[in-house]
């Protein structure tokens, strides 16, 4: 019998297990299984580990660890103030804690913002809202709004500290669960992260984990459970201290997630830098560009670039998105025209979440000529984009899909220039992730021979 | 510490850095929070900043001789914004050349500046009145 390190991943369709040799920076085998949420999701992580020892015979687990993106991720909501300032700075932190940030808004919240935010039914609600003594209006306001949906969600309150306390009044008053932690902008235009960041973890420990149906499972680990993006997050971040700067892209059911490492400032000289100081590690979400809960977007995108001839609009598409409307598992035969479509859209989803991702020139027109400012971050330096996540490594020509991270000319849009494309072929930087956290060095070594 | 936050900068292309540093730094010493922008310094940044910060009042400041094209339009974005009738200030090098200043200053008090200075004022002149303006003095 083997010692073994496990790493799961509970997701929302598959349960995927990792085991990690114990002696060597090796991996001995992956498998997944259905997750299963309706009766007990040890069944089918159970099922997923017998499956893994087919490959590998018996194994005896020294350390188990997981982290989860079951049940829909962990759903959040930013709210902030100005959108280039303390809404911006709530989105980053929430993105940087591993959340699947669904909608970010700013000003007074309306009722018909809490309308939305009660459809989308998150998990955790971020609000932020004026500096240090800045402005306390609004995220009083908003304190008073959210108090009154009706909808289970906690509250992290992340702004202004001399409101914080009264926003906290308010939103207890309202039956909700609403921690006070240090501003993501405590002064203008400085963004500080972390205390956002480890309250979310905090949160989703404490509330998110039983709430996903995994508090039984939770007991038969090592460490606390962690939001999958945030594993994922991690793993790239280990990574660039070897490879150098990367992107890291993830298309998935319901988003596309983006994750950059490097510190994207202007490559070209005499560049302004505005907006808000960006993060060297920095996570995007785009809650509107997903193969399956969230095709609108790419569909849309996909026909219009059919209109002007950029694309032949595919046949069968109708029916392809019946068929993933009923079925947001769907997985297309390999050689079925769906496969096919999955592709386009997937390509597309990379496109549109990368050049939101990354930052932009502006030129204006000044008495001394022609003046450029750089808001976000410079990635045309970057040396690695890496694809991850089922829908970009199983599909048919994966550095197709990747290729659309790049840029076609040198333009506006700052995304990377001439990186090498690599994969995550064996599906494993969730488990990397989690690896890292008790032993960088194996992790680091695994990754290095398995890319 | 008074507890009066001023956001200030350098407004439009203009990349004199020098005089702001020294702004900058003698309304600290006046006891003021101050947001310093810095230089190139367009419209819509003092307004977010004035809103995030809850400032008392906006100090622009413009050296290079194009301060009127780059400053008309701020007091209505203001309004816009929901910074009704904040007190704006602006002093520099304001016009190119040697305009007659009575001149320039009802140009930009028309514009819906609270204040303007000729160039070369020193920043005490600007604290002083800013004080008198917000009923510190
Ligand atoms: C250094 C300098 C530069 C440097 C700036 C370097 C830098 N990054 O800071 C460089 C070489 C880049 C430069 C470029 C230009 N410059 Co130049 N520059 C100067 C110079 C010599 C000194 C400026 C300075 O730092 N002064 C010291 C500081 C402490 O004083 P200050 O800036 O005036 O600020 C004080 C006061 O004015 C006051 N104040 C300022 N704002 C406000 C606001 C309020 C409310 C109050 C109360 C007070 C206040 O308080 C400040 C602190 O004491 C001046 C001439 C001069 N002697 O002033 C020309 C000068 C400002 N420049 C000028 C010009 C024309 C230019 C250029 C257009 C030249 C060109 N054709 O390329 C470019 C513009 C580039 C651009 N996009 O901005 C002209 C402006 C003419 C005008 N307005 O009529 C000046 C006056 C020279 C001249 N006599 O012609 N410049």
């Amino acid at each position: 019998m083997h010692n073994a390190i496990l790493a799961v991943d509970f997701g929302s369709t598959y349960t995927k297990v990792t085991a990690i040799s114990n002696e060597k920076a090796e991996i001995l085998g992956t498998s997944k299984a259905f997750t299963t949420f309706e009766t007990d999701i040890r069944d089918g992580l159970n099922a997923a580990v017998q499956e893994l020892e087919k490959q590998t015979g018996k194994l005896n687990f020294s350390h188990k660890l997981a982290a989860s993106s079951a049940g829909g991720g962990l759903k959040m909501v930013a709210v902030g103030l100005v959108p280039a300032l303390t809404a911006k700075a709530a989105q980053t932190a929430a993105c940087s804690a591993g959340a699947k940030v669904v909608k970010t808004f700013s000003y007074e919240l309306t009722k018909a913002d809490c309308a939305k935010i009660r459809q989308i039914n998150p998990d955790l609600v971020l609000l932020s809202g004026g500096t240090d003594g800045g402005n306390k209006d609004v995220i009083l306001h908003n304190a008073k709004m959210l108090a009154e949906i009706d909808a289970p969600f906690s509250v992290i309150i992340a702004g202004n500290k001399a409101a914080a306390e009264d926003a906290q009044t308010t939103l207890q008053a309202g039956d909700k669960h609403a921690v006070i932690c240090g501003n993501v902008m405590p002064a203008f235009n400085t963004l500080d992260a972390e205390p956002a960041k480890s309250a979310i973890n905090t949160l989703f420990l404490e509330k998110i984990i039983e709430a996903k149906g995994l508090t039984q499972a939770a007991r038969e680990f090592s460490a606390p459970i962690i939001p999958t993006p945030l594993a994922v997050f991690e793993c790239t971040q280990l990574l660039s201290q070897s490879l150098g700067d990367l992107l890291a892209v993830d298309v998935g059911g319901a988003t596309t997630d983006v994750y950059s490492m490097c510190a994207g400032t202007p490559t070209l000289p005499g560049v302004a830098l505005k907006g808000l100081p960006e993060p060297f590690a920095k996570r995007t979400v785009e809650g509107d560009l997903g193969l399956r809960h969230s095709q609108e977007t790419l569909v849309e995108k996909l026909i219009s670039d059919g209109a002007t001839g950029n694309n032949l609009l595919p046949v069968g598409l109708e029916e392809y998105r019946k068929t993933c409307k009923e079925n947001y598992a769907y997985v297309p035969e390999k050689n079925h025209p769906h496969a096919a479509i999955d592709a386009l859209l997937c390509g597309i989803a990379v496109d549109m979440a990368v050049t939101r991702h990354a930052g932009f020139l502006e030129s204006s027109y000044t008495p001394f000529g022609e003046a450029f400012s750089q808001t976000g971050k410079d990635l045309t330096g970057v040396r690695y984009v890496i694809g991850i996540g089922g829908s970009v490594i199983y599909s048919e020509n994966p550095p197709e899909i990747l290729k659309n991270a790049t840029q076609k000319q040198r333009g506006k849009i700052l995304k990377p220039a001439s990186p090498k494309l690599l994969l995550d072929k064996k599906y494993i930087f969730a488990a990397m992730g989690l690896l890292a956290r008790m032993d960088k060095k194996r992790a680091l070594s695994i990754l290095e021979s398995e890319l | 510490m008074n507890g009066k936050t001023l956001v200030m900068g350098v407004i439009g292309a203009d990349v004199h850095a020098i005089g702001i540093k020294i702004l900058s730094h003698a309304f600290t010493e006046a006891g003021y929070n101050v947001v310093n922008l810095g230089v190139m310094v367009s419209q819509e940044e003092y307004i977010e900043a004035a809103i995030e910060t809850n400032a008392n009042a906006i100090v622009v400041s413009s050296l290079y001789g194009h301060g009127e094209m780059d400053c008309r339009g701020l007091r209505e974005k203001c309004d816009e914004a929901g910074l009704k009738d904040i007190p704006l200030y602006v002093g520099g090098n304001l016009v190119v050349g040697k305009r007659d200043f009575a001149e320039v200053e009802k140009t930009f008090l028309d514009m819906g500046f609270n204040r303007a200075y000729p160039p070369g004022t020193p920043p005490e002149v600007g604290i002083a009145d800013i004080n008198k303006d917000l009923g510190l003095a």
